[in-house]
């Protein structure tokens, strides 16, 4: 649906071309598919209402209505509404010099406090400092423990002394302050925004432990009820900001927009995996991508940055993008993508083609972590000389390859075609633009920052 | 050999590439900007509490117009319901509409005609039956496990529990206590162990005590994480190798969840045979609505709805009450 955005919208801007302006009509057909495109990515009723309100009198303006290319030009409106309402920047979190620092986290049943707990904790322990673990969920069965085995893998105490979750509060600050513990990190029980007296609770806790932060986990598959939830957290513990979790799959999260656009805090972290690592920061401007299927290439980056060795990288993307590479090269690249992540994944992140889902998502449908294991297990199979030039490789060499590598020589074939099918795609793609300058792809966002 | 595999490769790599040229060529913003501008939150707006009472104050001055027919498009889209369902069961409404009817009635009859009758769990009495509970992070799976078995005791059926989830830390401690409430035996391995294993084992061993009910456990997983969902497929070929097909595969879904609620079921579905929907987290203000499109579009009905903590708040799908309940208000 939201692949298709800039195309619908695209179309309907089509018309008023050959008339040269934008008609006020046009934009409110527009306007009509950006708000469906909203609900479809969870963004709630009256966010999405107050966001097209604004958009209206932006896209209404001359600049918009002139334009060449009002379509894109009233994406990029939206996307910097989407922006904006989510704070614009990525928002610090900051801890005060205070001893102890004090966060608590609040949520629902299932959002993900105890993991993000866990996660933040051994967060601030990466930065020096020295976390305690408060588990104060004395509802759920074996949350304790629960906890006690995360703080165990992470090395951070985690203390929970008494039968009501106001007095264990009150004991976890004694014992960081005894011990000269700095960052003091509180799970709560999960509780429904109308279960009054869990939340009145929940005021008590907060009461007694004069919390700098207190954070609400919010699951990015939340649809509709985020608002609800948020605003009701809001009242009865003023939230400080949000850690939207879950991340990691496909949901569009348009709950982020709508929890910062009612509550006005910002997310803070965003969860990405089951991993105690899989915490990393919120950044606005890659969300409202997301929220409109234009895919997340900047989390990719970060990623690559991370995960990938550059020097070769660089290396062998920049022979590809001279249509030079060999299957020397195109081993490395696998490689290196996988370190990445799984494909799946990696291409969720991906920015969709206008008019079409993503044909790299298409692509996905018959490409599975087997097949590239199985096409590493091939160009492993092959001699130097040959995976430098493949021309060589006749029917011994090929029958010897298919043996080596557990395979038949019709995968060795269709490997090998295919390695010279995209060889000449990359040609074609190069072609008249000297080399130098990458290529545009289709869908290819603007990057922000770029102008 | 599959299709493109380099092809895709070279486009995921081309894609980073150029991404990443792009960014070395102009400097990223400047991180740390003070946040100038920051938006004013939302104004408050009526929220979704009362909305069934407008929309039927609206109908009452007479024959509809669109304003109130998108009402009420409004008031299904706010219970996650989702736009183009929502726009599809307005339009098949107002197409049937004659002037006397009551255009309220008429949803209700059209969301519980997409429901389907009442579904109650399928479960053999001659021999074991077995249950495979699925579903993403948190959506209330071992909870649910934990009623389901206490009502099943309750019914005097003899009932076992599997404690599938071996990645979640304490996962079978939590499993433990809703077993020994439940009046359950409990077979389970330490944290790490094959999952699948635990399936087998705990299917051998009611077997073997001659119990009625095996609830298979499992870790909560996202859909999209194809090893994860890949793990599953395994532990449900591996109950049917030890002899125990599962009679019922219940997907737990968070009433909460938005659009994406589609996405799950679909990948579950896919890759263990879904029989039906256990929606929790009734008791909130959530509606449930996404259930709507996972039954239209993947015909998996709802069997169970989760309604509490309490180990008696579960109750069997009712898809008048659930009608009921999302144009209430």
């Amino acid at each position: 649906m939201f692949d298709t955005l800039t195309g619908r919208l695209n179309a309907v801007f089509k018309k008023l071309r050959s008339r040269g302006k934008l008609h006020p009509k046009q934009v409110e057909a527009a306007l009509a598919d950006m708000r469906t495109a909203l609900l479809e990515a969870d963004v709630a009723v009256e966010v999405a209402e107050d966001l097209l309100e604004r958009v209206r009198t932006r896209a209404l303006s001359e600049e918009v209505m002139r334009s060449l290319t009002p379509a894109q030009q009233v994406v990029k409106v939206v996307r910097d509404e989407l922006t904006a309402t989510m704070g614009g920047t990525q928002a610090a979190f900051t801890l005060p010099s205070a001893r102890p620092a004090v966060v608590m986290v609040a949520g629902v049943q299932g959002s993900g406090k105890t993991t993000a707990c866990a996660k933040l904790a051994r967060m601030v322990k990466e930065k020096g400092k020295h976390p305690l673990l408060v588990a104060a969920d004395l509802q759920r069965p074996a949350a304790i423990e629960q906890l006690v085995t995360l703080g165990r893998e992470i090395g951070v105490p985690v203390v929970s002394d008494g039968r009501d979750p106001v007095k264990v509060a009150r004991s976890a600050l004694k014992q960081a302050g005894r011990e000269g513990l700095d960052v003091v990190i509180v799970d709560t029980a999960g509780r429904l925004h109308v279960d009054d007296e869990m939340m009145r609770e929940a005021r008590r806790v907060k009461e007694a432990l004069r919390p700098h932060h207190v954070l609400m986990a919010c699951d990015a598959m939340t649809g509709q009820d985020a608002v609800v939830q948020a605003r009701a957290f809001m009242r009865e513990v003023d939230t400080t900001g949000f850690v939207l979790t879950k991340i990691d799959g496909d949901a569009r999260g348009g709950a982020a927009l709508s929890i910062t656009a009612v509550t006005g805090r910002p997310v803070f972290f965003v969860g990405t995996g089951e991993k105690l690592s899989d915490l990393e920061p919120f950044y606005p401007d890659r969300m409202a991508s997301r929220i409109l299927g234009m895919g997340d290439v900047l989390s990719l980056i970060d990623r690559a940055q991370e995960a990938m060795d550059q020097d070769r990288a660089r290396e062998a993307a920049e022979r590809m993008l001279k249509a030079q590479f060999t299957l020397e090269d195109f081993l490395v690249q696998m490689r290196e993508m996988r370190k990445l992540g799984p494909i799946e994944e990696l291409l969720a992140m991906l920015p969709g083609v206008p008019g079409g889902r993503s044909a790299l998502k298409e692509l996905a449908g018959g490409v599975d972590q087997a097949q590239l294991t199985r096409a590493e297990a091939i160009i492993c199979s092959m001699t130097p000389e040959e995976r430098r030039n493949p021309a060589i490789i006749g029917g011994s060499r090929r029958l010897r390859i298919a043996r080596g590598s557990g395979t038949t020589t019709a995968d060795v074939n269709a490997l090998l075609k295919e390695f010279e099918a995209a060889r000449k795609m990359m040609r074609t793609m190069m072609a008249g633009r000297g080399g130098r300058r990458p290529p545009r792809l289709p869908g290819m966002p603007t990057i922000p920052g770029t102008g | 050999m599959g299709v493109d595999i380099v092809v895709l490769v070279l486009g995921v790599v081309l894609v980073i590439a150029v991404a990443a040229y792009a960014i070395r060529v102009r400097p990223r913003r400047a991180a740390g900007v003070e946040e100038a501008g920051r938006e004013e939150p939302a104004r408050a707006r009526p929220g979704p509490e009362g909305l069934g009472a407008r929309v039927r104050a609206l109908f009452a001055g007479g024959a509809p117009g669109d304003a109130e027919w998108a009402g009420l498009e409004e008031l299904l889209v706010r219970a996650d319901v989702g736009p183009a369902t929502a726009t599809r069961i307005v339009k098949e409404v107002r197409e049937r509409f004659a002037p006397g009817d009551d255009p309220r009635a008429l949803i209700a009859e059209e969301l519980v005609a997409i429901l389907g009758r009442d579904h109650g769990l399928e479960l053999p009495s001659d021999r074991l039956a077995v249950i495979l509970v699925v579903g993403v992070n948190g959506s209330g799976k071992t909870t649910t496990i934990g009623k389901l078995a206490a009502r099943l005791a309750a019914e005097g059926r003899t009932v076992s529990l599997a404690g599938g989830d071996t990645f979640r830390a304490a996962a079978s401690e939590q499993l433990e206590v809703w077993a020994a409430r439940a009046g359950a035996h409990l077979v389970a391995q330490e944290r790490g162990a094959d999952p699948a294993a635990v399936a087998f084992d705990a299917v051998t061993s009611a077997i073997a005590r001659g119990v009625d009910v095996l609830i298979v456990d499992t870790a909560g997983r996202l859909h999209t994480r194809t090893p994860l969902m890949d793990e599953l497929r395994k532990v449900r070929r591996v109950l049917e190798k030890a002899g125990g097909r599962p009679d019922e595969v219940l997907l737990v879904l968070d009433a909460t969840t938005g659009q994406n609620g589609i996405a799950q079921a679909a990948a579950f579905a896919e890759a263990v045979e879904v029989t039906g929907v256990a929606l929790t987290k009734l008791d909130g203000t959530a509606k449930g609505g996404i259930v709507l499109a996972v039954r239209e579009r993947l015909g998996v009905p709802v069997k169970l709805i989760g309604t509490g903590e309490g180990i008696g708040d579960l109750e069997t799908f009712d898809p008048h009450a659930f009608a009921e309940r999302i144009l209430g208000g």
